[in-house]
């Protein structure tokens, strides 16, 4: 009992104090452990709390418009935020339908825990070099990443793109040399974005997301990192049937068009 | 006997001690229960870690710092606030407070739009010396300063404006300069509220987190001060962001504790 206590206590702290309340959806977790399947799509309603990778804050956006314009009964709120940020979240008992996660090992420990349904890959991405609009330093590739005179930034190696990036950098042979290891992507790439780094190792479809303030430059495709993206239904749900019918509109074909027309590779 | 009849003795009327007692335990219960989730075994090993160490030891040098230049800067600030008037003071008064309603990461923002590489001023600057606030502890202490500096001013305004301005009158009669009346008197009245208001700072920026990401980055040993630490370590491992957050809440008890005292008997 006073485990439950404390992990709600966590959870909602973790609310309060990484996303901001409003990302939070409302308490629906406890009484709803068994799932019911085979609802049909037109009569589908309710609230589902979707909990997101950051890097899916577009993607997602569009998904959840095209998912409730289908289901006009169904209202879907997005928490978006690191991959493993969203694990604790979870893991401490924060009110949630649905988790897609920006790499396996963050998706493993909640399904582990049994707080998630198996899980399935919904989409891929690869990794690029994005650098500010011009390419001010003229950055023609990995190598800039060992250059200290140049300001470069990677994702810290806690989050899943900062370990993709290393792993990209050792395997071309580079020791990178960072002036900063941002906490998530999108912060990296504000700062790529506002001009303050000459370049950082972000996600293909954060690039395409960034518009015009960013350029992309391709990595080699021998030693590119492709991350999967699982999702899955959380256990705690109290809307099984959205959860389930929400995951089934990502891996169906407009789901994967919108995901695609954000830079993803289909799943 | 005065002492004694200032602060001891008086018994609080009832109603009182039930409403304390429950913020009281609103305040404690939080910290309890991070004991609680504490690895108390292998907390020696965490605490050494250089990761640890260095995050400390930027913590401190920067809360100290910004308090510092908060102090330098913001007491004048609350002297003009309190004692002049002149045109657009309450909307002055207001630019002060917004740090504090900003959300850091705005605030964060906003100061790399200012003084960054390509900021407002940043640019002019940088150009010129090559000097760059971002990603070094100067951007940290800058951030820091933006976020915590309003603590200051506006305890210290209070302050001086609760002083009895008959004995800064008295002294100026008495032929004592400007700079003498508020060296002399003004400054030694407002100490309470001025150390009052260092510590609220100084709190305020060492527990700093988004101004500071936003503003400065995230670097072990250069820029990643304490609450960074703990929130890349809660992405990784939650019993090493909770030994973290012990650290903190240690040293700041450590700082806060014996000042106490101090800070009232003004």
């Amino acid at each position: 009992m006073t485990t439950t206590l404390t992990r709600r206590l966590l959870a909602s702290w973790l609310c309060l104090g990484l996303v901001g309340a409003a990302a939070c959806g409302d308490d629906g977790g406890d009484d709803a452990s068994t799932r019911t399947t085979g609802a049909t799509a037109s009569d589908l309603d309710g609230s589902i709390t979707v909990f997101a990778a950051a890097s899916l804050t577009d993607a997602f956006g569009e998904a959840g418009d095209a998912f409730t314009e289908a289901h006009p009964g169904v209202t879907v709120e997005l928490n978006l935020a690191g991959s493993q940020a969203l694990r604790e979240q979870i893991l401490a008992g924060a009110p949630a339908d649905v988790f897609a996660a920006a790499n396996t090992s963050n998706m493993d420990q909640v399904v582990d825990a049994g707080a998630a349904d198996e899980p399935e890959v919904f989409a891929r991405n690869s990794l690029e070099i994005a650098v500010p609009a011009g390419n001010p330093a003229d950055v023609g590739g990995l190598d800039a990443f060992g250059d200290a005179d140049l300001l470069i930034g990677l994702c810290a190696a806690e989050v899943p793109c900062g370990d993709f990036g290393r792993e990209v950098l050792a395997a071309a042979g580079v020791t990178p040399a960072p002036d900063t290891e941002e906490p998530d992507v999108r912060s990296l790439l504000t700062k790529v974005a506002a001009g303050e780094l000459d370049a950082g190792i972000v996600y293909r479809s954060d690039v395409l997301a960034a518009g015009v303030e960013v350029e992309g430059i391709e990595i080699p495709a021998d030693v590119n990192v492709v991350a999967d993206y699982p999702v899955a239904t959380l256990t705690g749900s109290g809307e099984p049937e959205v959860a389930a019918a929400f995951v089934e509109f990502l891996l169906s074909d407009d789901g994967q068009a919108i995901l695609e027309s954000w830079g993803f590779d289909p799943a | 006997m005065t002492d004694r009849r200032r602060r001891g003795g008086s018994r609080p009327p009832w109603a009182l001690v039930p409403l304390a007692a429950v913020t009281l335990v609103f305040l404690v219960v939080p910290f309890v229960a991070l004991l609680q989730r504490a690895p108390w075994s292998s907390l020696g090993d965490r605490l050494t870690d250089p990761v640890v160490t260095e995050a400390l030891r930027l913590s401190l040098v920067s809360a100290f710092a910004a308090t510092g230049l908060s102090l330098v800067g913001g007491v004048p600030l609350a002297w003009m606030l309190a004692r002049t008037d002149f045109p657009g003071r309450s909307l002055v008064r207001a630019v002060v407070i917004l740090p504090m309603v900003l959300p850091p990461v705005v605030g964060g923002a906003a100061l790399l739009f200012a003084f960054g590489r390509r900021g407002l001023l940043g640019g002019p600057v940088y150009d010129g010396t090559g000097f760059l606030l971002p990603f070094s502890i100067w951007g940290v202490i800058a951030a820091n300063t933006f976020v915590a500096l309003p603590f200051l001013v506006v305890t210290v305004e209070a302050g001086l404006r609760g002083a009895d301005r008959r004995y800064e009158d008295a002294a100026a009669t008495l032929g004592a300069s400007r700079w003498t009346v508020f060296r002399r008197v003004t400054l030694p009245m407002a100490t309470p509220s001025i150390v009052a208001g260092a510590v609220l700072c100084w709190a305020r920026a060492l527990g700093e987190f988004g101004a500071t990401v936003t503003f400065a980055g995230n670097l072990q040993g250069r820029t990643q001060t304490m609450p960074l630490a703990v929130f890349l370590a809660l992405e990784s491992d939650r019993e090493a962001a909770i030994a973290l957050s012990l650290v903190l809440v240690a040293v700041s008890l450590a700082v806060l504790v014996p000042l106490r005292d101090r800070w009232l008997a003004g």
